[in-house]
């Protein structure tokens, strides 16, 4: 017993370690820029660069659309799913799975080609034509977790029963999904948002090859030419993933209780 | 006219026909129950009535419209489900006034509404509690609120008793007969419990099968069953093996006691075999009046029901359940003791098959 938890300490420290020394480090050296002593001036170096305000804002509204985008299509599809159609669903499991598989890379090739100037549907011939693409294109990234994230949620309602209630008295179908669906999933629905937000905010890929101001782009930029200021940047980006990871814990405790009393 | 008339209705999941041409029409203010077994398409009906399934043939008129085409949301029902199915994320006074919000009623309104059905249903000044919060009975009967409050034209509902216990079905059962009532709001309610049907229905539909077996009146029903399905399923019954003696005296032998059978058909034929029906209750110990029928046997079997004794009397090979009241001041018959019991002799029905 003794022994092992023993052994059970001495692995999860070693885990810990492998996570935390790097960060510490990071943020060790973050604190480095004026010579002698700490200060944080490569924080200050960074707030205050024009290029950090508008690249963050950018992916900032990005990360929003998407997530408004996503909700919009996978909460009626995953709810369509599961009351008409359920033998879709390992057909949706799979295709939901293709963004982890396909790399980024590949996807942005291929919107290229689809999607270029000279082609029917020209996305890429103008900045917002641009943009929408890359909004898709972060939808698609998010898929996995938002799908599943939904998915999660819806099965721990009576889909069909509460469905059939609001039907009854009077209900249309976007009535049912905005009234009674969505709220009784939503922290399952914010925590899908808050997932797509982290990868949004951080990603450089796409950004990258669509040519769009992003922060991902911004990232890499600065982490090639500065210093002290990518590893302050590191330390503010993994705060805004934590802190958003944070959100879906928080948001946990104010989930509408659903399980029915039958006493 | 009739206020609901389903005529011919059919359903059938690939080659399983599960509802077989079924008709019926009722009145308004009736409240009527669909009894019958698992299976035989009591809440395939109810829901083909609501909407959330399409007949394969047949039509559904309410008031006179035909609402067979309609979707669910057009048809002004209200249905209560088995399991409440209130909406977890709206508290009890939004769960009730949801309908009237959907159909635009104003807030002031719905509130005075909602504040009506609370007390129609025993719970004033519940509005902010959450369905989490209430007991299963309390959600039964805030899942009946939100059913009636946008004064529907009829009223559904599957089994919504069967998730509660004894005691609380029997009080909430009588409940909505009495609400019913109140509103005069035409019911049509699913059950295969036949005690809580013959408790509260105008008319009952016993089901067998996907097929209609009998519709009427629950004495109808219990005292004159038309077919051997809906005798045995509706209350208790004696099934008794006898033989005509001679079918123009009407006599029959039961266990080498011959008996007169007034109900005998003049067809049948002398040797014949026969099943002889009766209910345990028209049977009593000993001389009364109006039996003129005798029967000898032997006690078999007495068990204690509370305010009713069953005693189970051998009479040969056939054995009879008879019940009496329990009487405080006198012993129940002892097993084995010599026992007469007598009956009328209209009360022995000869069933079809
Ligand atoms: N969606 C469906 N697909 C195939 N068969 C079905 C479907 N729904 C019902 N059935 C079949 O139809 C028959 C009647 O079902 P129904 O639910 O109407 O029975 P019921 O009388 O309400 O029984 P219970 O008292 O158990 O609720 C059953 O044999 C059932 O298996
Ligand atoms: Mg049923």
């Amino acid at each position: 017993m003794k022994q092992n938890r023993f052994w059970a300490w001495v692995v999860f420290l070693a885990g810990a370690a492998y996570f935390i020394v790097p960060l510490v480090a990071t943020f060790e050296f973050s604190l480095r820029m004026r010579r002698g002593y700490y200060s944080f001036d490569s924080y200050a170096s960074v707030f205050s660069d024009p290029n950090f305000q508008t690249t963050f804002g950018y992916s900032v509204v990005i990360g929003i659309l998407a997530i408004i985008v996503g909700i919009v299509v996978v909460v009626p599809a995953v709810y369509f799913v599961r009351l008409r159609m359920p033998w879709l669903r390992p057909v949706m499991e799979f295709i939901t799975l293709l963004p982890l598989i396909i790399p980024a890379i590949i996807l942005v090739y291929g919107y290229i080609r689809l999607y270029n100037s000279s082609s029917i549907i020209p996305f890429t011939g103008s900045a917002l034509g641009t943009d929408i693409l890359l909004v898709f294109a972060y939808v698609t990234l998010a898929l996995p977790y938002t799908y599943r994230a939904v998915d999660t949620g819806m099965r721990t309602i009576d889909v069909q029963t509460l469905t059939e209630a609001a039907q009854i008295a009077g209900a249309n179908t976007v009535q049912i999904i905005t009234a009674i669906i969505l709220p009784n999933i939503l922290v399952a629905v914010l925590s899908g948002a808050f997932l797509t937000f982290a990868i949004v905010i951080g990603e450089f890929t796409i950004a990258s090859l669509l040519n769009r101001p992003a922060f991902g782009p911004y990232l890499q930029n600065i982490g090639a030419n500065r210093a002290y200021e990518p590893a302050a940047l590191a330390i503010i980006s993994f705060i805004i993933t934590w802190g958003a990871m944070g959100m879906i814990n928080v948001l946990g405790h104010f989930a509408p209780r659903t399980s029915a009393r039958t006493d | 006219m009739a206020f609901l008339d389903v005529s011919n209705l059919t359903k059938s999941y690939g080659a399983n026909t599960v509802v077989k041409g079924v008709s019926f029409a009722f009145d308004k203010g009736e409240f009527i129950s669909l009894l019958g077994p698992s299976g035989c398409g009591k809440t395939t009906i109810l829901r083909m009535i609501a909407g959330f399934e399409t007949p394969s043939s047949g039509t559904i008129m309410v008031d006179g419209q035909d609402i067979t085409g309609l979707k669910p949301n057009q048809r002004k029902l209200g249905m209560v489900f088995q399991a409440y199915a209130l909406f977890p994320n709206l508290n009890v006074g939004d769960n009730i006034g949801f309908g009237l919000k959907i159909s635009g009623v104003p807030a002031e309104e719905r509130r005075a509404r909602v504040a009506d059905m609370l007390k129609l249903i025993g719970l004033p000044g519940f509005e902010k509690r959450y369905p989490y919060e209430m007991s299963g009975g309390q959600q039964q009967r805030v899942a009946l609120a939100r059913a009636i409050a946008p004064r529907p034209r009829m009223l559904l509902l599957d089994e919504p008793l069967s998730a509660l216990d004894a005691k609380i079905r029997v009080s909430l059962r009588e409940e909505i007969r009495a609400i019913q009532r109140e509103l005069g709001i035409t019911t049509v309610f699913v059950t295969h419990d036949q005690e809580e049907a013959l408790s509260i229905s105008d008319r009952i539909v016993v089901m067998n099968a996907g097929n209609i077996e009998q519709l009427g009146a629950p004495h109808d029903i219990y005292n004159m069953p038309r077919t051997r399905f809906v005798a045995t399923f509706v209350g208790q019954l004696n099934n008794l093996d006898a033989t005509v003696v001679d079918p123009a005296a009407q006599t029959v032998s039961l266990d080498g006691q011959v008996i007169t059978v007034p109900n005998l058909p003049a067809s049948s034929t002398a040797g014949a075999a026969i099943v002889l029906t009766v209910r345990p209750e028209v049977l009593s110990i000993g001389q009364r009046q109006g039996n003129e029928l005798a029967l000898h046997g032997t006690v078999e079997d007495v068990t204690f029901l509370g305010s009713v004794i069953r005693i189970r009397v051998a009479l040969g090979r056939n054995v009879v359940s008879l019940d009496t009241f329990n009487d405080q001041r006198a012993a129940p018959p002892q097993r084995g003791a010599p026992i007469e019991i007598t009956l009328a002799g209209k009360d022995l029905l000869v069933l079809a098959n």
